[in-house]
């Protein structure tokens, strides 16, 4: 909310500037984003009377003036359509820059010397006015530096409000604010009620109490029309914010701004029979202010008359019974809606409006006359009229009264954690017009009327914290927690699998968990759609399924940035439709694309494969030291290319990917090089395996290595696999240390080279021993895969 | 005696000019070896009156143990030249780069997140984790944000086609928390969360840190204690904090925190507050018993406080060249 310093001393003594007034009220919880001047330099510029008017020689479109600025006549062009003689308006003298940093010369305008410059709204950034010349009011004496006819020297304070202090969503809220929190005077201007001149009232009829238990009304007859509002008043609503229209609307613009009570200004001769506040009819219409058209349903309150619903109470007026500068006879509506009635409400229609945004949030249910008699007295002053008497219609029992708040003072010094004197507790109580009792143990406190945010004991805790102010209140440490949580070793730290990834070259990155549901298509055509409703924006539409399009975008990217090696990876959950609702997998995957090793003299310059990747997979399983329970195998995956993709399960369930990226995909991210990804569930790797100490044999380990020929579609793993089954208890570890394809073992046919480690606990292997072992394991493997054994050789290693 | 002396001169000589062993182990043959020149003069002894052979002895005893020292000496100095000359064919230019592959780094957001964590565990939280696909019971009306409630318009919520929503703020892992462990209670939640705002200040997805302390007789105070040695810690230095009245349906009393900047001007880094009577109450917890407090923190913020980061979006484009900056 926009509230300026000079309408705020009105109602508070304030002798501090506007910088200092912001921070002040930031502190107290007001928060002000900004302090606004109110204008650009405006020196030089003046209010002059145009006296003479003529038509310009040369130019249809101009004409040429005579102004009185106070000291001296002056001629200068104009163009403006408005320009008429006795319009007081504002004169830029010549050697004036404008705010827009335009120098005002004098200079000729198709053979006429201009003195100086007839100004626009817009051209003294006063206001978005460029259709004509700003006009003053007649009063105006020339030669009146605009600048003080229009007391420039203001601030606006931008308060960014929280919801629950809708009483300050006026001038007499932040002034109260101001005046609590600085220990400061009020001095509320004296309202005189204005005394009804005609007897005329129009009949409201309140047939949802509850909604609007009270409406203040009165009409007002014989309004002169044509007028404008002063020249102060439309500076204050347009340093609110709001755009000066016409003397009625201004009006009830200015009394909202400054007692925060919304008005509405029907025109009477429109009104039917009599006003009635009822709940809206299902599909009845309404034509609103502004023009929409909207179909109202049962829980929307409506103000009606007997021709059917004429506004959406709280909210906006309709525009069968809106004033305009013509109207001459108006019935003006003060009235308290709950906000219960009205939340949501504006919402719904896509409006949000001056109205709406002070009834959600709880209007003063006491102030209805004294906003009528404001409004009565400020518009008889401008476009005279004679008032009517006010009537309220009221259902006192539906009409909010505070409730008494039990404040403890215990309770309060605990919740603050600070002594309080009784006396402070209720001075600062006092200050905010609320009205401590003190009981037994503590105060039964009433909030004022216009708060709606003091119910509970804690409310009033933040009040007197407030008021002590959030800085006075000591720090203090609480109690040491003394119980610890488990250093567990039976879980892999998902910052484990990190720092593991960061040591072996990767990059992390954070993309967005939403992506394009085409993309999410093509890389997961069985990952389903959790499609968003409110998407941000179309191609952010669907939460992801898995991580690989985010990858792929980065790597896409950063490859138009000439990274000619790239290995990222992200952790972060997967989006799926489960049946009770969606399931969230925390995955970690994996891209690794073009150059291996970086540029260097010694390290060659072959591409990243996918052996390289599986390592940093085999790294990650053996995170948890149960590495053999995982199995990688081949198996197709829409995303991989099908002879480069496999499969990672765990006791059987599937828990990853690992493959190069589909060619068709590639060309679709447009990678000039063939990326690698990996992506595995976090939770297959958060069972860990707490180490056990065995102790290391003394004996030494002998080393027998086995090359067998089988069938190219063998995987080697199912070699493995036999030989460890077949070895006995002796084999200490294994290696694949060579493959071998071509000449001398036939077509389809490879060569794989195994070293078999074998050791026992108790004594020294002998030859005999190991050499069981191997054709143990030869025989098998020829059982097996018919599996020829090429090679046997023996070597007793260390 | 003279040519003694003479014969051991020109035997240390040849020692000398010796430029490898093998020319040293020819001058030691033809000195000292069956046939040589000091051997000879030993067996020539003989030929010498009895009484004049003792001293001749020991003459050329002492002479060829002069020459042995000085073969010895040259030996030692041979081998070493030798090793010398070996090891230096062995140099290598230490100053090339290593071979290998570099490290990675972690993003700034995790970089400044583990810090944050880490802080916090010292004061004995517990990180805790839940979904970032809610119900409106955990993100809004358990948190005292009733259907309607303005404030929810301050949550630009994302809602799935099928009503669920995804969390606008890490304070649903309070609830399931407290529902599933009661009071008292510390715990941490780190997470992504979620607002369809889109500006220069502004991404539709963010990381938070949430705070939780539930127990007997917490304070305001407490949790101006706690906040002001995490800002310290995290910072690195005594932080100056400004607590300012706010708002969140969640806490009450409520605040906005925030820290002096060493160019002096205020940034917000945080809010918090003590736990509303309400939230307790609907995670079982009794008021009257226990109190608590709360607090949230834009971790995305903080690491560009941290670090020097000037654009919010940087964290989410991923550009190499940016995060390698945090190598």
């Amino acid at each position: 909310m926009r509230v300026n310093v000079q309408w705020l001393r009105d109602w508070v003594d304030l002798e501090t500037d506007a910088q200092t007034l912001a921070d002040e009220l930031t502190t107290a919880g007001l928060e002000v984003d900004a302090v606004l001047p109110v204008a650009g330099p405006l020196d030089g510029v003046v209010a002059s009377r145009i006296v003479e008017l003529g038509a310009h020689p040369q130019a249809d479109r101009l004409s040429v003036c005579v102004v009185d600025d106070g000291e001296a006549r002056h001629e200068v062009v104009c163009g403006a359509p408005n320009a008429a003689v006795g319009l007081t308006v504002p004169y830029a003298r010549v050697g004036t820059r404008l705010p827009g940093g335009q120098l005002v010369e004098a200079a000729e305008f198709r053979g006429v010397m201009s003195d100086g410059m007839l100004c626009s709204g817009r051209e003294l950034e006063l206001s978005d006015d460029a259709s004509g010349l700003m006009v003053l009011d007649a009063q105006a004496p020339p030669g009146t530096p605009l600048a003080d006819w229009l007391a420039l020297d203001d601030a606006v304070l931008d308060i960014d409000l929280t919801p629950n202090r809708g009483d300050c969503f006026s001038v007499i809220g932040v002034a109260r604010e101001i005046a609590a929190f600085g220990k400061r005077e009020m001095h509320a201007p004296v309202l005189e009620p204005v005394p009804p001149r005609i007897d005329a009232t129009f009949s409201v009829e309140l047939e949802n109490a509850s909604a609007c238990p009270r409406f203040a009304g009165r009409v007002i007859r014989g309004l002169e029309t044509g007028g404008r509002s002063p020249d102060w008043m439309q500076e204050r609503l347009r340093r609110a914010g709001l755009r000066p229209i016409h003397p009625v609307v201004d009006v009830t613009n200015y009394v909202m701004l400054e007692l925060g009570q919304p008005l509405h200004a029907y025109r009477l001769d429109k009104l039917s029979g009599r006003i009635i506040v009822r709940s809206a009819k299902s599909g009845e219409p309404l034509t609103l202010l502004d023009g929409n058209e909207v179909e109202l349903d049962e829980g929307t309150l409506v103000i009606a008359d007997e021709s059917g619903a004429i506004g959406l109470a709280g909210i906006m007026g309709g525009a069968g019974t809106g004033v305009d500068e013509n109207t001459e006879h108006v019935f003006l509506e003060s009235a308290f809606f709950a906000p219960e009635a009205i939340i949501g409400r504006a919402r719904r229609h896509g409006l949000q409006t001056d109205a709406s945004t002070r009834f959600e949030r709880g209007v003063d249910p006491s102030g209805q006359e004294r906003a009528i008699e404001r409004a009565t007295e400020l518009l008889v002053a401008i476009c005279g009229g004679e008032a009517g008497p006010v009537s309220v219609a009221e259902s006192v029992p539906d009409v909010p009264k505070p409730a008494p708040v039990r404040l403890r003072r215990r309770r309060l010094e605990m919740l603050l954690g600070m002594e309080l004197e009784p006396a402070a507790v209720e001075a600062a109580l006092r200050r905010l017009e609320m009205d401590p009792r003190r009981n037994d143990d503590g105060w039964s406190v009433r909030p004022p009327p216009f708060r709606f945010d003091i119910a509970i004991e804690e409310d009033l805790v933040e009040e007197v914290g407030r008021m002590v102010g959030y800085d006075n209140v000591p720090a203090r440490p609480g109690a040491s927690p003394t119980r610890l949580g488990t250093a567990t070793e039976k879980h892999v730290d998902a910052d484990a699998v990190s720092d593991l990834l960061v040591a072996r070259g990767y990059s992390e990155v954070i993309t967005y968990s939403f992506i394009d549901e085409l993309t999410q298509q093509e890389v997961d055509p069985e990952g389903g759609t959790v499609r968003l409703a409110n998407p941000i924006a179309s191609d952010m539409n669907v939460m992801r399924s898995t991580l690989w399009p985010g990858l792929l975008d980065v790597a896409a990217r950063n490859m138009a940035r000439q990274q000619p090696g790239q290995r990222v990876f992200e952790i972060g959950a997967r989006f799926a439709e489960a049946a009770d609702g969606i399931r969230e997998t925390a995955t970690v995957a994996g891209l690794a694309l073009g150059r291996h090793w970086p540029e260097h003299w010694d390290l060659d310059a072959r591409d990243v494969d996918f052996f390289d990747v599986k390592a940093d997979v085999e790294a990650l399983l053996k995170l948890t030291r149960l590495n053999a329970q995982f199995r990688i195998e081949a198996d197709r995956n829409p995303a991989l290319h099908p002879g480069q993709s496999a499969r990672i399960t765990s006791q059987h369930r599937t828990v990853g990917w690992l493959g190069s990226l589909h060619p068709g995909l590639q060309q679709r991210f447009e990678l000039r090089k063939r990326a690698i990804l990996f992506s595995l569930e976090l939770d297959a790797l958060l069972d860990a395996d707490v180490p056990v100490s065995r102790g290391i044999s003394k004996f030494p380990a002998v080393r027998r290595d086995i090359a067998v020929v089988v069938d190219e579609d063998l995987a080697v793993q199912s070699l493995v696999e036999l030989v460890r089954a077949n070895a006995g208890a002796s084999l200490e570890s294994m290696v694949v240390f060579d493959l071998y394809r071509g000449e001398g073992i036939g077509e389809n046919r490879k060569s794989i080279g195994m070293g078999l480690i074998l050791r026992d606990k108790s004594r020294t292997l002998t030859d005999g021993d190991a050499d069981r072992t191997v054709q143990s394991v030869a025989r098998s493997l020829e059982q097996e895969f018919g599996a020829r054994i090429r090679t046997q050789q023996t070597d007793t290693g260390s | 005696m003279s040519s003694i002396a003479q014969l051991l001169e020109q035997a240390e000589a040849a020692v000398d000019s010796a430029q490898d062993l093998e020319q040293l182990d020819r001058v030691r043959v033809e000195f000292l070896g069956r046939k040589g020149a000091f051997t000879v003069r030993l067996r020539e002894l003989g030929a010498l009156p009895p009484e004049e052979r003792p001293a001749a002895g020991q003459a050329i005893n002492e002479a060829k143990q002069a020459l042995v020292r000085s073969i010895e000496t040259r030996r030692a100095a041979l081998d070493a030249a030798r090793i010398d000359a070996e090891l230096a064919a062995q140099t290598i230019d230490v100053t090339l780069p290593g071979r290998g592959q570099p490290p990675g780094q972690l993003h700034p957001v995790t970089r400044t997140l583990r810090r944050m964590v880490g802080i916090l565990r010292q004061a004995g939280f517990e990180v805790h984790t839940g979904p970032e696909v809610e119900d409106d019971f955990h993100n809004f009306t358990a948190l005292n944000i009733p259907e309607n409630h303005p404030a929810r318009a301050m949550h630009d919520t994302f809602y799935l086609e099928s009503g669920l929503l995804l969390r606008t703020h890490t304070s649903p892992v309070q609830i399931r928390s407290m529902l599933a462990h009661g009071a008292p209670i510390r715990i941490i939640v780190p997470g992504r969360v979620y607002r369809c705002d889109s500006d220069l200040t502004h991404t539709p997805m963010f990381t938070q840190i949430e705070g939780l302390a539930v127990d007997r007789d917490i304070s305001f105070a407490n949790l101006k204690s706690l906040l002001y040695e995490f800002v310290s810690s995290f910072f690195e230095r005594d932080a100056k904090l400004r607590f300012r009245p706010s708002y969140f349906p969640f806490t009450e009393p409520s605040a906005e925190v925030d820290v002096l900047s060493e160019s002096g001007d205020w940034l917000e880094i945080l809010g918090c507050g003590m736990v509303h009577p309400n939230v307790l109450r609907n995670c079982g917890v009794d008021p009257a018993r226990f109190s608590g407090y709360a607090f949230g923190m834009g971790v995305d913020r903080l690491a560009m406080l941290r670090y020097g980061v000037k654009d919010l979006r940087s964290f989410f484009d991923n550009d190499t060249r940016f995060l390698r900056q945090f190598a």
